[in-house]
């Protein structure tokens, strides 16, 4: 059996899709289409830059690239340079791998004040998304607050409290480097809408600030409501309330320069200020609902928190493609198995997802490899059963047509150039790699030491 | 820091862990699986997977010979990338595990 599979996006999702097709025993071509010229999508663009031990995944991702059928298409737009009736033709199967990296909304008054930003915008800017890397933030306040509960919110809280020194190792971006050195935050609020117990953070990420040099974690114990808690739920949370109970208490007297606050049961009502954001209202909350299904009900009674920085972290949705099924409550693109659905519910032959597009935006890298692995089953299915049909010169002439267009491409050679540069000059600099952040210029340095163009 | 496969494993590699692991960093022999140490990055998807709880940091048991004998094994055993059918008895053993609060 051969077969020829495009997938779009270079995220996890996308490289274990291709991952699991490569290792297939069929003889088969898969080629990444990346809008970007540089591959790894949120490993590199979301992971924060002080884990440097998750972006070790790159490597496994790289010997999927060593693949001989494997190809990387850098700096091509689905749906833009080349349209997915095109991909269609050309491909036996199109798996849709975009991600999910739009944020979602908090809907209430003054969100679009200066100084509210989406934690997305933030991460995006610090890692050196080229979309980004111009946003400003402004720090000169002492109180941010930070909305949501979950691993994204933790992140930009640990790059906010964190010295300079501590991320000067790190391959956060010298642009916000620089910035976040002239921070005048003293204290850092996360809050929650839910109770302690129901926090959706890992237990991993809330114990590293049990120990961040210059930072004091801080906990009120009269947060946890266990009167209303079930003993199921209380065993449940153990591990995470002996963290939080390890923290300081609120009254004792200030041991650390900066201070992250974890505060629960609070709704975000409003942000108010004068031109900008100054401090975010919120109504405190009360839990209704069984246990482990327990929602956050807002009350009556506000409490006003001081913030001249507020990032929104309560969840991301993808981005609707040209000409594609989507499910716009969701968020995500209709599936079966991998499959994706019309609203009919009918398959549409030939295309398939993977990843948070798939599924929406939950789970962590390794959650995309099972999912991916399914997605790659499906199309070897369809492809065995002979379901799928293509004109193979097609694809020859979509890919001749992309590299000899007016639009540089850039291929895993290329992407290698840009790598080599960006460890190089972070070498320099004792960190990792120093990030390239506009197309341009990773354009240039994927050029580098290209052969001349024949002359005509 | 790593993650450490223990002895709830051993009887009834389910192997779900596998699925998940964006490294492949599993190895096993018959009777049950173990970590590279040198190539986990503690991403912790695979302890929610595991149906007998086998799977636990090396903080949490730290002093415990099962850290050392994960890095031994592992150095020498072949990498399972994917999801294999569990031992047999696996689910009886799974059961008397959670019964007994052992999972």
């Amino acid at each position: 059996m051969t077969g020829s599979i495009a997938i779009i996006g270079s995220g996890p999702a996308g490289f274990y899709a291709a991952e699991a097709l490569l290792n297939s025993g069929e003889a088969l071509c898969v080629d990444i289409f990346e809008r970007l010229p540089v591959p790894f999508g949120l490993v590199r663009y979301g992971v924060a830059p002080d884990h440097q031990k998750l972006k070790r995944v790159t490597a496994v991702f790289e010997t999927v690239a060593a693949h001989p059928d494997f190809s990387f298409i850098g700096n091509v737009t689905a749906g833009r340079d080349v349209s997915f009736e095109e991909l269609g033709a050309a491909y036996d199967a199109v798996i849709l791998a975009t991600g999910a990296i739009s944020d979602r909304k908090l809907g209430i008054p003054g969100e679009s004040l200066p100084g509210s930003h989406s934690a997305t915008e933030f991460v995006s800017w610090y890692n050196g998304h080229p979309e980004f890397r111009d946003h400003s933030f402004d720090l000169s306040h002492p109180c941010a607050a930070i909305i949501g509960n979950g691993n994204v919110a933790l992140d930009v809280c640990r790059i906010l409290a964190k010295t300079p020194e501590d991320l000067a190792s790190s391959d956060i971006c010298d642009h916000a480097l620089k910035v976040l050195s002239d921070s005048c935050i003293t204290d850092i609020v996360v809050a929650g809408r839910r109770g302690p117990l129901q926090a959706s953070f890992s237990i991993r990420e809330l114990r590293e600030f049990a120990a961040i040099p210059g930072v004091e974690a801080v906990f009120d114990p009269a947060e946890i409501d266990e009167a209303s808690a079930s003993p199921d739920e209380m065993d449940a949370a153990a591990r995470m309330l002996t963290i939080l109970k390890g923290f300081s208490h609120p009254d004792e007297p200030r041991k650390a320069a900066r201070r992250v606050h974890f505060r629960f049961l609070l709704s975000p009502s409003r942000i108010e200020g004068e031109g900008r954001a100054e401090r975010v209202v919120l109504s405190r909350c009360k839990l209704e609902g069984e246990a482990f299904a327990r929602r956050a009900v807002a009350t009556e009674a506000e409490t006003e928190l001081s913030a001249g920085l507020v990032l929104r972290s309560v969840g991301y949705r993808g981005t609707p493609l040209p000409g594609v099924p989507f499910d716009d409550a969701k968020g995500v693109i209709p599936s079966r198995e991998g499959r994706v659905i019309d609203r009919d519910g009918e398959t549409v032959s030939g295309l398939y997802t993977a990843g948070w597009i798939r599924r929406g935006p939950s789970g962590i890298i390794g959650t995309n490899r099972e999912c991916a692995a399914e997605t790659a089953e499906a199309v070897l299915a369809d492809l065995r059963a002979d379901r799928l049909t293509r004109d193979p010169s097609l694809r020859s002439r979509l890919l001749s047509r992309l590299q000899t267009g007016a639009a540089q491409t850039v291929n895993l050679a290329g992407w290698h150039r840009i790598d080599q540069m960006e460890q190089t000059v972070g070498a320099a600099q004792g960190k990792p790699r120093e990030k390239i952040t506009s197309v341009a210029e990773m354009l240039a340095a994927a050029a580098v030491n290209m052969p001349e163009p024949a002359l005509p | 820091m790593t993650h450490v496969v223990t002895e709830n494993c051993a009887g009834c590699r389910f192997t779900d862990c596998v699925s998940v692991c964006p490294v492949n960093c599993f190895h096993g022999d018959g009777e049950r699986l173990y970590i590279d140490p040198v190539l986990c990055i503690d991403c912790g998807a695979c302890i929610p997977k595991c149906p007998v709880k086998a799977i636990v940091e090396d903080i949490d048991i730290l002093g415990s010979p099962m850290i050392e004998l994960n890095e031994e094994k592992s150095a020498i055993l072949p990498v399972i990338t994917a999801k294999q059918e569990p031992l047999p008895g696996a689910e009886a053993r799974r059961d008397a595990l959670l019964a007994e609060g052992a999972a």
